[in-house]
């Protein structure tokens, strides 16, 4: 059976389909981060004393992921551009490199989790750790689910751009908007966490 | 629209989205500078803040294109921004109240 509105726009909502469903996802998912943004406001005007992020956690290396993620933005929209041009080896260079970019800041969470855990620094310690390690535990699970999906187009999903050129770039769109709202998620969290 | 028209605007688009990069490395180091001054926690959490907004609306208005949008994308974010503040603002109340905070 064919997917209805997946190029063609709806008449009712002068969308497709897929540009609906992802930003209803996207208004869900601002209330799963809002809720834990609100339990964070909650803690920490109860708590009291709170410190500063900063004497805890390694603000190099957020400020080098914050800008790991910040360029990754800019090489999913490169791709979603490239898709626009019709040059599809372009747009697996940009996509190639989002991909790259988010395993970056895997890798240098890692480290910053190692770090934390080697210091017997755990979410049972306190609060304020355990406020951190929920908040970028679930981002880090949303970069994990934004890598591959970006991974599937840029290897086998890319098949659909030979067929259906113009639904893959929707598709690459969409996913791009996840990706996006990854990074305004981390936009907020470092600050939060790491600098006040 | 003509291939070349289509091709020109987004071109355009390409270099909104690098002045947009600049402007966010631009503000990311703000943000860091700005922590280094040990300003009052209040002011602290208020500079800080406005500059997390400033640079979220970048990548949601040019990234995301919320710019040029859809009346409909536009109606659930209005009512997904509501929701979220009166989320935000749950903390707030119970805190005027004093219901949590012991004695």
């Amino acid at each position: 059976m064919e997917i209805p509105y997946t190029v063609e726009l709806r008449r009712d909502t002068g969308l497709n389909n897929g540009k609906i469903g992802i930003w209803l996802f996207l208004a869900s998912e601002v209330m799963l981060f809002g809720a834990l943004f609100a339990s964070y406001i909650l803690i920490r005007t109860g708590a009291t004393s709170w410190p500063r992020g900063d004497t805890i956690l390694n603000v190099p290396l957020a400020t080098f992921n914050t800008i790991v993620l910040i360029s990754s933005s800019v090489t999913m929209v490169m791709a979603w551009a490239s898709l626009m041009r019709h040059r599809f080896g372009t747009f697996r260079l940009y996509m190639g490199a989002t991909v790259a970019l988010g395993g970056v800041f895997l890798v240098v969470k890692y480290f910053e989790y190692s770090h934390k855990f080697h210091d017997h620094l755990f979410p049972s310690t306190n609060n304020f750790l355990a406020i951190y390690f929920t908040l970028t535990g679930l981002h880090m699970l949303h970069v994990m689910g934004g890598m591959a999906v970006n991974a599937y187009f840029w290897g086998p999903g890319a098949k659909l751009w030979k067929t259906n050129p113009e639904w893959f770039t929707n598709r690459v769109e969409n996913s791009g908007l996840f990706w996006h709202f990854v990074d305004l998620v981390w936009i907020f969290l470092f600050p939060t966490l790491y600098l006040l | 629209m003509t291939t070349s028209d289509h091709a020109a605007d987004i071109d355009k688009h390409v270099r909104i989205y690098i002045t947009v990069f600049v402007a966010l490395m631009v503000l990311t180091i703000v943000t860091v500078a700005i922590s280094r001054l040990h300003l009052p926690v209040h002011l602290a959490v208020t500079v800080a803040l406005v500059v997390a907004v400033v640079k979220g609306s970048l990548v949601a208005c040019y990234f995301m294109h919320l710019i040029s949008e859809k009346k409909l994308i536009y109606a659930v974010l209005v009512l997904t921004v509501v929701f979220f503040f009166a989320l935000l603002g749950l903390p707030v109340i119970t805190h005027e109240n004093g219901y949590w905070i012991p004695e």
